[in-house]
């Protein structure tokens, strides 16, 4: 058989969202190669933020697109521009995280020295060097960029790459906290080697079944699953690996391992970015996997998700009762949320779908919130994550503590947040499909992670400061203000009215194929 | 009159009141109450309106209101009451200024503490002025304890305060106490009002939060327990109605469009199975909320732990949230299954009656026994309505009024009695009554009603649900009759313990205690009289609780057991 490699049509207009993002990245890199440095860390503020909102403001024209384009490898369709859009918000409150200074003593989250050796003369004297590693921006936009074409990659190699490109930003910038160095090493090192475990499944997944179907592209998958000839086995290992690869970045039971570490280790704003935009991402690359390629094969995979979503939610909402660490509480949770949220994967229906899309923009802007406020919390050695620490935050810092209560309350589900909104969402959709009994588990489960999260209140509240007098409470600036604002009001307004947005997701639940 | 949207007014009031007791500036904290005083008084004046427009014989569900709220799962907010609705709403507009007024010191840090918390008060605040906190009231604590001295207070401690004891609660703001008081009596308007049972879950949930916090900061030493046990069933039973409520809206599209308005649900077709298990989702959120036995053991420490305003509204009208949800959710919509079930439930309701009374009985502290007694109580009310007779579920309708009234006086005559003794253990006092005849007459007045003496509107409630069930089930009948001995056991014997023999308090108090004073008399009285006049007059209530629930035996398609001797209707044409 001939090599045939026809020549790709460019069509910027659908792909501009990322364009855009990839665009400010690279002029990000330039910036660092020749801005002078004082000049830096403004300007990159400027580039990353013009671009995600020009790739916000991107996905708002293209709305309504549904089109597949690159031969077929690139989907614009609802759930990509749905999910690009919440990126860009998200990513941009991320990127405000990032240029927060008035909090650490010595300016910024991040190390200007990530390499030096943890414990040496020279690291220790890092913790309070006034540098600012200002090139976090253009990877943080790099990492962006490929979390946008993850999820619109109706090819598997071109998924397989965006997955690469997501990832590996994200592997450097978790080994950037200032404080706790070793920690965070050991986080990057962890991330990395396990993320590149991850990636080895999903590309021999994508090998196999190319094996499979003779094509990468997942409606060629498709017409192929409607054959009877092909080599089944091919197909069921090719998607077993595949799904490791996707559930690893998800962070479902059984690989999730990696979770409480990394969310612990690297600094908090990109472990807030990690949080809430890498999930969106690989669960859009999941969805359109799963209703794209596989949509017939369904019950083949079924069964299997239906198990990895029940250990998903038991372990995730079980260990983190034992936590004690807030950032490995709120990693844990967010597994538990992992489990939930497969339960409207697993429906694979309009409503099951248009849900997803609706979690995943409620959870996205409440946990990215959370670790804002996490950011705030300090003593003098840098964040107090340690949950004792936490005890009498109410009396010293209603507004804080306050706010932080109601994203607990919203994480745990509890109405009026949008939350419980995203909730009743996924598990109505899961009992419309026959999931009564996942949905079942997903509600004991609720009850489980309501516990660990009231018990934060009840040390904010309820319990008095330590006798030091704990931590206290820094007053940020705009940057992580503004965020902290912004999660609030989405969480707000998503569980007083969520029409607007429920609308959306559903117009927006529409695989282009 | 009856066009304006009383309900979504009445509700919208108190949260109104809410944001501006909360935007007092620092340092007013009397403005704060006054407001939240004033707020819960245009409530009742508000509901008093209502209630005179409301039409007995007119539709079922009035004053409704239906708007689109979230189109995309088929919510609508819809509003409406029927007679069983209205009465408790009446109740809690009647129970929250009440509540107020006996909490005009609950949460002040200054004026009247209990003199073993005054010198832990007062270093703390000593402490965290040291500390640098600029946390408002600190400023006012120097100035104000020489009015503790003064006019107001009952402290005959020596002026220098004693060394602090370890444990009492830090200072709490004032204005936050009063703030979420007013948003719980906006979420329990709203969940009564609800005629659409999403909105009703919503607010089902939505109220344990301010009074997980009322409980958790205002609390006794026990506090943060209390409050997370109380959270923690509620969210189980919450959760597990959660799937329930999906599960209706799914039945109830695949038989056309799915919807959560009650009146369409009514008569949904199901299967047996699929029935069971939905009723047993509602029932289990319900029976922890009510608590039936045994799904009690939250109650008497969350009562017990309460600040005295926080336990009334708890047991007097959120736990009456699961006898109402019995009523208006389980019978109607399950009424295959809520027959074949309720067999048990009476069996559950007959023992949580005596077990409840006779735990009472063994009860040393004050607070918690009041709590046991409710749980009996409770099982009074799920015996009427799992009776399925017009004459024991207007009785028990009833029950959960006079319930609301009588143990809501006693938690305050009992709140004032610790708050003087500072002590609630039984065998710390002895001889009240020589020192302060007037609480004293009101704790035997509350008591006697408690115990459902012929005259206060116990009675009535109590022997109609008793009649009432005794046409269906005799023996759970004779059996629950028991639970009225052992209540004047319990009743009697602390009021003997407490009020009678020779006076001997607390050390603290010095071997006096002072009376009640006018603001707290002012409290308590309006309760006190609504149960003698409804002892002796219940016919306004009855004759709009008995449609209601006739039209409620219908839903669930029941029909009172022929030959009675008489019906629920005799009662209310008196």
């Amino acid at each position: 058989m001939p090599l045939d490699i026809p020549s790709p049509e460019v069509a910027y207009g659908p792909i501009s969202p990322m364009l855009l993002v990839f665009g400010a990245a690279l002029l990000g890199v330039l910036v660092e190669a020749f801005a002078p440095a004082a000049k830096r860390r403004v300007l990159q503020i400027v580039v990353s933020a013009l671009g995600l909102v020009g790739a916000l403001v991107a996905t708002a024209l293209l709305a309504g697109t549904e089109e597949l384009v690159f031969n077929d490898a690139i989907a614009v369709d609802g759930p990509t521009l749905f999910l690009q859009g919440t990126l860009a918000v998200l990513g941009l409150a991320g990127v405000f995280l990032l240029s927060e200074q008035s909090l650490d003593s010595s300016g910024g989250a991040v190390v200007s020295k990530a390499a030096v050796l943890p414990g040496s003369r020279e690291d220790v004297a890092l913790a309070e060097d006034t540098r600012i590693q200002t090139e976090v921006y253009p990877l943080a936009l790099f990492s962006l960029g490929g979390m946008m074409l993850f999820p619109a990659s109706n090819n598997l190699i071109l998924m397989f790459i965006a997955l690469e490109v997501l990832s590996l930003p994200l592997y450097l910038m978790a080994g950037l906290a200032r404080r706790r160095r070793l920690l965070s090493q050991e986080a990057a090192v962890k991330y990395f080697l396990l993320g590149a475990f991850a990636s080895a499944f999903f590309l021999y997944g994508v090998a196999l079944l190319y094996g499979y179907a003779g094509s990468v592209d997942l409606g060629d998958v498709f017409d192929a699953t409607g054959t009877a000839q092909s080599n089944e086995a091919l197909l069921f290992v090719g998607l077993a690996m595949l799904a490791v690869g996707l559930l690893f970045k998800v962070g479902a039971v059984p690989f999730q391992a990696w979770t409480p570490d990394v969310y612990q280790g690297a600094p908090t704003p990109v472990t807030a970015l990690m949080a809430a935009c890498t999930k969106i991402a690989a669960f859009g690359a999941l969805l359109r996997v799963l209703y794209v390629g596989f949509g017939r094969t369904e019950w083949d995979w079924r069964p299997m998700l239906w198990a990895v979503a029940i250990l998903t939610m038991v372990i995730g909402a079980v260990l983190a009762v034992t936590q004690t660490d807030v950032k490995r509480m709120l990693a844990y949770s967010s597994v538990a949320h992992t489990g939930f949220i497969l339960i409207g994967v697993i429906a694979l229906s309009p409503d099951g779908l248009s849900g997803t899309l609706f979690y995943l923009l409620a959870y996205g802007f409440t946990t990215m919130a959370s670790f804002a406020v996490v950011t705030l919390v300090r003593d003098a050695s840098g964040e107090a994550t340690h949950l004792a620490q936490w005890a009498g935050l109410g009396r010293k810092s209603p507004l804080v503590a306050g706010t932080f209560a109601f994203f607990l309350f919203a994480l745990a589900g509890i109405p009026l947040t949008s939350g419980f909104m995203a909730k009743f969402a996924v598990f109505s959709a899961g009992v419309d499909e026959g999931a009564t009994a996942l949905v079942v588990v997903g509600v004991v489960t609720s009850a489980v992670t309501a516990f660990f999260y009231a018990r934060v209140v009840v040390l904010m509240f309820f319990t008095d400061a330590p006798a030091d007098g704990g931590p206290t409470v820094a007053v940020p600036s705009g940057f992580t203000a503004a965020t902290i604002a912004l999660g609030l009001a989405v969480t707000v307004v998503l569980g007083v009215l969520p029409q607007p947005v429920l609308d959306l997701a559903e117009r927006a639940s529409q695989f282009a194929s | 009159m009856a066009d304006l949207p009383w309900l979504t007014v009445l509700g919208i009031v108190p949260l109104v009141g809410a944001v501006l007791v909360t935007l007092v500036p620092a340092g007013r904290e009397v403005l704060a109450k006054q407001i939240a005083l004033l707020t819960s008084l245009v409530v009742l004046a508000g509901t008093v309106v209502m209630c005179a427009a409301f039409e007995p014989d007119g539709d079922r569900f009035q004053f409704v209101q239906a708007y689109d709220w979230i189109p995309a799962f088929g919510v609508q907010y819809a509003v409406g009451v029927d007679g069983i609705a209205l009465v408790l709403v009446a109740l809690i507009a009647v129970l929250v200024p009440v509540v107020v007024l006996s909490s005009w010191y609950e949460a002040d840090p200054r004026a009247e503490r209990l003199p073993a918390e005054v010198g832990a008060s007062a270093t703390t605040v000593a402490g965290s002025a040291s500390a640098g906190s600029t946390s408002a009231a600190v400023t006012g604590a120097g100035a104000t304890s020489t009015r503790v001295g003064g006019g107001t207070a009952v402290l005959d401690a020596p002026a220098p305060p004693p060394p602090a004891s370890a444990g009492p609660p830090a200072k709490r703001s004032v204005k936050t106490f009063f703030a979420l008081l007013l948003v719980l009596e906006t979420m329990l308007i709203g969940v009564f009002a609800a005629s659409d049972v999403f909105l009703f879950y919503v607010f089902f949930e939505a109220m344990l939060i301010p009074t997980y916090f009322l409980i958790g900061s205002y609390g006794g030493p026990r506090r943060s327990y209390a409050a997370m046990k109380f959270l923690l069933f509620s969210l189980v039973g919450g959760l597990l109605m959660l799937a329930a409520v999906i599960g209706l809206y799914v039945v109830s599209a695949s038989q056309g469009e799915g919807t959560f308005a009650f009146e369409q649900l009514v008569g949904l077709e199901m299967s047996k199975g699929v029935e069971i298990a939905l009723f047993s989702g509602f029932f289990i959120a319900f029976a922890i909320k009510a608590p039936l036995w045994p799904f009690h053991t939250w109650l008497p420490d969350a009562g017990a732990e309460a600040p005295v305003g926080g336990a009334v509204l708890l047991v007097g009208v959120l736990d009456k949230v699961g006898t109402f949800g019995f009523l208006r959710y389980c019978l109607p919509l399950f009424p295959e299954a809520s027959r074949i079930l309720g067999p048990y439930v009476i069996a559950l309701c007959v023992i949580g009656i005596l077990y409840g009374a006779l735990v009472a009985m063994g009860q040393k502290d004050l607070k918690r026994l009041v709590s046991y007694t409710s749980v009996a109580h409770f099982g009074f009310i799920g015996l009427g309505i799992f009776a399925f007779t017009t004459q024991s579920q207007t009785g028990a309708v009833l029950y959960m009024v006079n319930h609301g009234l009588s143990t809501g006086a006693l938690f305050l005559v009992v709140g004032f009695l610790i708050h003087r003794g500072g002590s609630r253990l039984i065998p710390d006092y002895s001889g009240v009554a020589r020192s302060a005849p007037l609480l004293a007459g009101c704790f035997l007045l509350a008591g006697l009603s408690s115990l459902a003496l012929p005259g206060l509107s116990t009675f009535v409630s109590e022997f109609l649900v008793l009649i009432g069930t005794y046409t269906r089930y005799p023996v759970a009948a004779v059996l629950a009759a028991l639970g009225v001995i052992l209540a004047a056991l319990y009743i009697l014997l602390t009021y003997q313990r407490t009020m009678q023999g020779e006076l001997r308090m607390p050390a603290v108090v010095g071997g006096v205690m002072r009376d009640l004073k006018l603001r707290e008399v002012m409290a308590v009285a309006p309760l006190l009289a609504l149960m003698v006049f409804l002892g002796f007059y219940p016919t306004p209530l009855t004759d709009v609780i008995n449609p209601a629930v006739e039209a409620t035996m219908q839903d669930a398609g029941f029909t009172d057991p022929a030959p009675t001797q008489g019906d629920g209707a005799v009662v209310g044409s008196e």
